[in-house]
């Protein structure tokens, strides 16, 4: 008899991780002695930082209500950039040398300059401007360009030279992180998923805040013990989790376990999913090149997913896969408030899955999420699904 | 302070041509014509090389001319929503969208047309979150319209380096092949050339004309500042544009020189933020009318449509000094390369508007050099709920103006949602930031 998924020392390490992730990077400075640096993006190159002695950590909010951001960003700015911009005004970041942002959204860059101003303890900030149009041709040789650039910057700024081995080392680390967890998301094309929505997200979200190496020993172990977990509870109606970055456990504990439907999210389409680690760096004579290659390529954000002579979206195709690869039943636009890039992309969104007979609900994220009236509308989505199949 | 005033000459010059265009527009298929549609900030010399007979609609000033029809943009508006769009969205596009979706264009004059003129390709680029997805949505609503965006995203013009301009003329050299196929035309470089040079001719002369606002009394107000500024927003490149702007300089330079205001009556000099709430340009009037208040202008009205030299080369101060044009310059442009290079270049270190979304920083030093350089004693901040891309910074900004001791007052509304503007609120707010700044009213109430 296996073990629960909940229940695997793995998964308890990953939410642990998560929930004391403050903790875990003043203990990784005290005993290795080198800087943190917090990221605003999942475009930002990982990899240069930590081949530096960096800890890279994504900085992200806590759910809790705020009022302190008001001062310096627009009420209508995104809920998560007013809940990062508090964790740093609040102290709770005290322990980052350093922040960068790899051009991002309009919103991002405004917290990330107000975080950069006036959170104190920031010695280092870095503004990277990288590609926003990711669907052109010469968006790798810019990237390139700019990540050089970057390169330069941090060992500038630690006085140490990041030579080719330790990126390629770097490299090799963060490519490790992303086979382990796309393995752990190829499990989840299975009848019996044998890790949540919920779980899955506890592991990337952790691999963006802890060492790579210390996340790839428990990964490894995971993928091993994979096969033995007992898949107790009812699979239910496939789901897709589609949308903006979205790190709220309430809400996908509510959809996996407290509804009277059974439900279960099989593939998590956003930068605190699958967005976040699809697609390796290729190894290559010019590493930097090969990485530019990978952010470029990676499956884009809609904030840089958009024509350039084709009317097409490179995130658009990835979904299309996933909905065949992983049998995607319903999915669950979970829209964070505010945020365009996802808002331009939605009405094309609904008629893309209309277009593939998945079923669809929109929900807005705030900093705090209404579970109450979450849940009645998720029951109802998957009451309505389940009654189509009765007729 | 009274204050001799006088009617612009060359008034009717602008709004002839502003009707004229849209018009073009419309009609550009009787003359067997090329349509084309894109942001304001589009590079609009590009399409110049394929032929005289090419018109543009850009869709910020459509966006605005919608919202100022408040019963066709909330049309618009509505129409679009029930489409499923946010109403958080960019205003500017909800109207477009909405327009193009109900299959109705709007002449400037407030006649309404159907079916709406559907563009040849939509050519635009991308700096905010919006403008490549607002006509990649677009091409959706009208079937396929080919469309291409160019990405700009490479920092601000005072860390412009090689590869940066060279990133950003590889896809306008791909733009125009891409048109070249599309269109079965040749393209003619001469066209371009001409293009670029009208490009920052306009540009650079309206920052010219700008400057001469620093005096007192001011000769030029903001309302009707928005209806001069607007031709570098549909048509810079166009050489009659050029030769528009030289005529307003001329008439504005004169009217500095003989102490020709806008207001008969100046006691209170400002400065706005942000695009205008377009349906509620009573706010300027109001500000006149009972307070002797002139706008001066706005990084905005004077930014979005001028070339200025913006920070220097160490980044720590910015200068509001008109961008040169080739021949200022001593640049020659002999080739398409060359054109490319030059209109690249231009608006990557010049178009001041595009300098600030890179850093907050900037739009600091921006601001509060406005404010010296423009003797102006506030800033009159509009909190634009219609405009992420304006938006980024103005609260920082705020706050450091006030720590320098320029006093600021703020009013949430949005430049083309007539929904979400508070009007009584918006004049208790001026209200009491001038009671607070003990500026008495001259309208006797």
């Amino acid at each position: 008899m296996g073990e629960k998924i909940g229940e695997l020392r793995e998964i308890k390490q990953f939410r642990e991780w998560f929930e004391k992730r403050h903790d875990y990077a003043k203990k990784w400075k005290e005993k290795n002695g080198g800087s943190v640096v917090g990221y605003y993006c999942t475009y930002c190159p990982e990899e240069i930082l930590y081949a530096a002695g960096i800890l890279p950590v994504r900085i992200l909010g806590s759910h809790e209500p705020e009022s302190i951001t008001r001062p310096y960003l627009h009420d209508m700015y995104c809920p998560f950039c007013h809940d990062t911009l508090a964790q740093g005004l609040e102290g709770r970041y005290d322990y980052l040398d350093g922040v960068t942002l790899a051009q991002s959204c309009l919103h991002m860059r405004q917290a990330f300059f107000s975080f950069a101003d006036r959170v104190p303890n920031i010695e280092w900030s870095y503004y990277m401007p990288f590609p926003h149009g990711v669907n052109n041709p010469h968006a790798v040789d810019y990237a390139r360009h700019e990540f050089e650039k970057f390169k330069t910057a941090v060992e500038e700024w630690t006085g140490t030279t990041i030579t080719k081995k330790d990126l390629d080392s770097a490299i090799d680390v963060y490519n490790k992180n992303r086979e382990l967890m796309m393995k752990v998301f190829e499990a989840r094309k299975g009848e019996k998923p044998p890790i949540t929505g919920l779980h899955a997200m506890e592991m990337v979200v952790s691999s963006q805040i802890v060492d790579k190496r210390d996340h790839n020993e428990v990964l490894e172990s995971l993928v091993e013990r994979l096969e033995e977990v007992e898949v107790e509870r009812e699979i239910g109606t496939r789901l897709m989790l589609i949308g903006s970055e979205d790190d709220d456990r309430s809400f996908l504990e509510m959809v996996e376990y407290k509804i009277n439907y059974p439900a279960t999210f099989v593939y998590e389409e956003n930068c605190t999913g699958a967005r976040y680690f699809w697609g390796l760096v290729r190894k290559s004579d010019d590493s930097i090149r090969s990485l530019a290659e990978r952010y470029v390529y990676r499956v884009p954000c809609p904030a840089k997913d958009w024509a350039v002579g084709k009317l097409l979206r490179r995130r658009f195709q990835h979904i299309e896969r996933v909905i065949k690869e992983y049998n995607v039943e319903g999915a669950i636009i979970a829209q964070m408030k505010f945020c365009d890039p996802h808002e331009l992309d939605i009405p094309s969104l609904r008629a893309l899955f209309d277009k593939h007979d998945v079923k669809h609900l929109t929900l807005e994220l705030d900093i705090t999420q209404p579970v109450g009236q979450f849940r009645t509308r998720v029951e109802a989505f998957l009451e309505a699904m389940a009654e189509e199949d009765l007729f | 302070m009274e204050v001799k005033v006088r009617p612009l000459d060359c008034w009717n010059d602008f709004k002839k041509y502003r009707e004229n265009y849209y018009r073009n527009y419309l009609e550009a298929k009787d003359k067997d014509g090329i349509r084309w549609a894109g942001s304001a900030w589009a590079f609009d010399a590009i399409p110049k090389g394929l032929g005289e007979d090419v018109y543009s609609l850009t869709g910020e000033p459509y966006g605005a001319t919608c919202a100022f029809f408040h019963d066709f943009s909330r049309e618009c508006l509505e129409h679009i929503e029930r489409k499923g769009i946010a109403r958080d969205l960019c205003g500017y596009m909800r109207n477009y969208w909405g327009s193009v979706s109900l299959n109705k264009y709007l002449l400037t004059d407030g006649t309404i047309v159907e079916p709406f003129p559907k563009p040849d390709f939509n050519f635009t680029i991308h700096i905010c979150c919006t403008h490549a997805k607002w006509y990649h949505f677009a091409a959706e609503l009208e079937g396929g319209v080919p469309t291409y965006a160019i990405d700009i995203s490479v920092g601000p013009g005072y860390l412009l380096d090689d590869k940066k301009i060279e990133y950003v003329v590889r896809q306008l050299n791909d733009a125009i092949q891409w048109m070249e196929k599309l269109t079965g035309r040749e393209y003619d470089d001469e066209l371009l050339i001409k293009a670029v040079h009208a490009e920052a001719d306009s540009m650079s002369t309206w920052a010219k004309i700008c400057k001469l606002n620093q005096a007192k009394p001011a000769p030029l107000e903001e309302k009707s500042m928005f209806s001069l500024y607007v031709l570098n927003l549909i048509n810079r490149s166009d050489p009659e544009v050029a030769k528009l702007y030289h005529k307003l300089h001329d008439e504005i330079e004169s009217r500095v020189k003989r102490g020709i205001g806008a207001l008969t009556f100046e006691q209170f000099r400002f400065l706005t933020d942000n695009p205008p709430p377009w349906a509620f340009l009573k706010v300027y009037r109001y500000l006149e009318k009972e307070y002797g208040a002139v706008s001066l202008g706005a990084i905005y009205t004077f930014g979005l449509a001028g070339g200025w030299m913006g920070m220097d080369e160490k980044g720590e101060k910015w200068v509001w000094e008109p961008a040169p044009t080739p021949e200022e310059a001593g640049v020659e442009i002999t080739n398409r390369e060359e054109a490319l290079r030059w209109t690249a270049e231009y608006n990557l270190r010049y178009r001041a508007s595009w300098q600030h979304e890179y850093s907050h920083w900037i739009r600091k030093l921006e601001t509060y050099q406005m404010v010296k350089d423009w003797k102006a004693d506030a800033m009159i901040m509009h909190l634009n709920r219609g405009c992420e891309l304006w938006n980024m910074s103005t609260l920082e900004v705020r706050d450091y103006l006030v720590k320098h001791d320029i006093p600021v007052a703020t009013y949430e509304g949005n430049m083309a949602d007539p929904r979400d503007f508070d009007e009584a609120r918006t004049f208790n707010v001026i209200d009491s930031f001038m009671q607070s700044l003990g500026v008495e009213r001259i309208s006797g109430k």
